[in-house]
């Protein structure tokens, strides 16, 4: 599954939705999921990565992750996962 | 200042999983305590408990209310929806801005403590789920209670070891005596039935291996139980104008501090809190018929309850009958004041008292009319019901047939 297929699988879950019905143009308002929703996400996101994501839920907004629709959410993912690719490669 | 009954009874504990079960368990004299079933239970040193069975979580809750409910949340959502609708009670405008939730706990979440502690230590994760708190708190299950059927009053959790819904049942009743509320829906809830749990109350050295025998001469301690029991309190007045069943009256409490130990009960505590809850009810000690004990099986409670009853009820002491139903259903900590209420409201409703079972041999120092065994019929006015509490806080609520 790519990296997309599985984060349009996380929040269709969180939105109990069917995947279909998540683009990439959605936002997380526009499919009903609330702030709990998106702490929700985040770390259903985070587990499935092996990543951390800079989030603070009492600024959405202020953080590095974007998180204004489904394709910035894999954009952000696929850095951080590059950028954590890179550091594990330095590290040896 | 109003007069109290109660409308509304649910639960859910070792014996069964709504009040006909439960009482009918009671009346049969069943044991509800088995081997203990959960992770890591073959590292214990005590494996029996009064745990709930063949509960299907899943089947109750969706996987959204899952993620926030906490074993002790499910039990007391169960049993407040028993109660709720027993009372026919509908939450809105002025009676839902009034009516509140009061409930106790011990431990509250104490198994997602549990889960998550393993999972960072012992599994080595960085990361736990984002409801690790909001479900462990131990007023979730009150929060979750007022969100579910419109509570806007005086809401909040009463922790005191084993006495906490006894103390909570106190306040909500003196909330509704006073005025302050309507109804009010109260009682309390405990899961502590997880490993984590049960090996803290093992490094105490008063839980028995085998069974729990209060009163009985050889009794080998406490045997912890879980579950829930939850009433709804109201007006006397309010209950009779929209024509409630009654299930009975609650007419007086007290509490009261040892101040003396942190661990060792007193009799002068315990029995304060019972004459001084006759006082408030203001009936005469001759007319109490039964007492739920406190009755945990261990050797300093039992013989110190029994001397307090001596003391406070003299001469009558040998007429009343006096039995502890947590040698059935296990003792549930902060919630076992509300489900042995439950054993109150049978001797005044039905007449019928519920035994102490696993009773062997008469020890003399709890020699009182203890129900060994079997439950009896007999006609109760006035029933009192005990919890004394680690770090010696009792509180005893005082209740009549109606």
């Amino acid at each position: 599954m790519s990296i997309q297929d599985k984060v349009i699988a996380i929040i269709a879950d969180q939105a109990v939705l069917e995947p279909s019905d998540v683009t990439m143009d959605s936002t997380l308002e526009d499919l009903g999921i609330d702030s709990l929703g998106l702490v929700e996400s985040i770390f259903a996101i985070e587990e499935e990565f092996d990543i951390s994501i800079p989030f603070n839920a009492n600024d959405p907004g202020a953080s590095d992750f974007d998180i204004s629709s489904v394709a910035a959410i894999v954009a952000g993912i696929e850095k951080l996962m590059a950028e954590s690719k890179e550091l594990s490669g330095r590290g040896t | 200042m109003n007069r109290v009954v109660i409308t509304g009874a649910g639960t859910i504990n070792a014996l069964g999983q709504t009040v006909p079960e439960t009482l009918a368990a009671m009346r049969e004299g069943r044991c509800g305590i088995g081997e203990l079933e959960f992770r890591d239970v073959e590292r214990l040193a005590i494996r029996i408990g009064g745990q709930v069975r063949d509960f299907d979580a899943q089947g109750r809750f969706n996987r959204q209310q899952l993620s926030l409910y906490d074993r002790f949340t499910q039990f007391t959502l169960i049993a407040a929806k028993q109660a709720i609708e027993q009372s026919g009670l509908v939450f809105s405008g002025d009676l839902a801005a009034r009516s509140g939730v009061v409930l106790g706990t011990a431990g509250g979440g104490v198994s997602t403590w549990d889960d998550n502690y393993r999972s960072v230590y012992e599994d080595g994760k960085n990361r736990v789920h984002p409801f690790v708190v909001p479900k462990l708190m131990n007023n979730a299950a009150a929060s979750h209670v007022s969100m579910e059927y419109n509570l806007k009053g005086p809401s909040f959790t009463v922790s005191t070891a084993c006495a906490s819904s006894n103390h909570a049942m106190a306040q909500a009743f003196a909330m509704v005596r006073s005025g302050m509320a309507p109804a009010m829906v109260t009682g309390g809830s405990e899961s502590m039935l997880c490993f984590g749990g049960v090996k803290a109350w093992e490094g105490l050295r008063v839980m028995s291996k085998d069974a729990c025998r209060p009163f009985s001469l050889g009794r080998s301690g406490m045997v912890q139980g879980e579950g829930a029991g939850i009433f709804v309190f109201e007006a006397f007045e309010h209950a009779r104008a929209r024509g409630a069943e009654i299930l009975c009256e609650v007419i007086g409490f007290a509490m009261s501090s040892d101040a003396s130990d942190i661990v060792m009960p007193s009799k002068q505590g315990a029995a304060r809190a019972m004459a001084n809850a006759l006082d408030d009810a203001g009936v005469a000690h001759d007319q109490v018929g039964y007492i739920n004990a406190h009755g945990t099986g261990t050797a300093a409670n039992d013989k110190t309850e029994c001397a307090a009853v001596a003391d406070v009820f003299g001469a009558h002491a040998d007429r009343l009958m006096i039995s502890s139903t947590k040698s059935m259903h296990g003792h549930l900590i902060g919630g076992t004041g509300a489900v042995e209420l439950l054993a109150c409201i049978m001797a005044l409703r039905d007449g019928i008292i519920a035994p102490t079972i696993g009773y062997e041999e008469p020890d003399p120092e709890c020699a009182l009319d203890v129900v060994p065994n079997e439950a009896r019929e007999a006609h109760v006015e006035v029933a009192i019901t005990n919890a004394f509490a680690f770090g010696g806080m009792n509180a005893v609520l005082v209740l009549r047939k109606i």
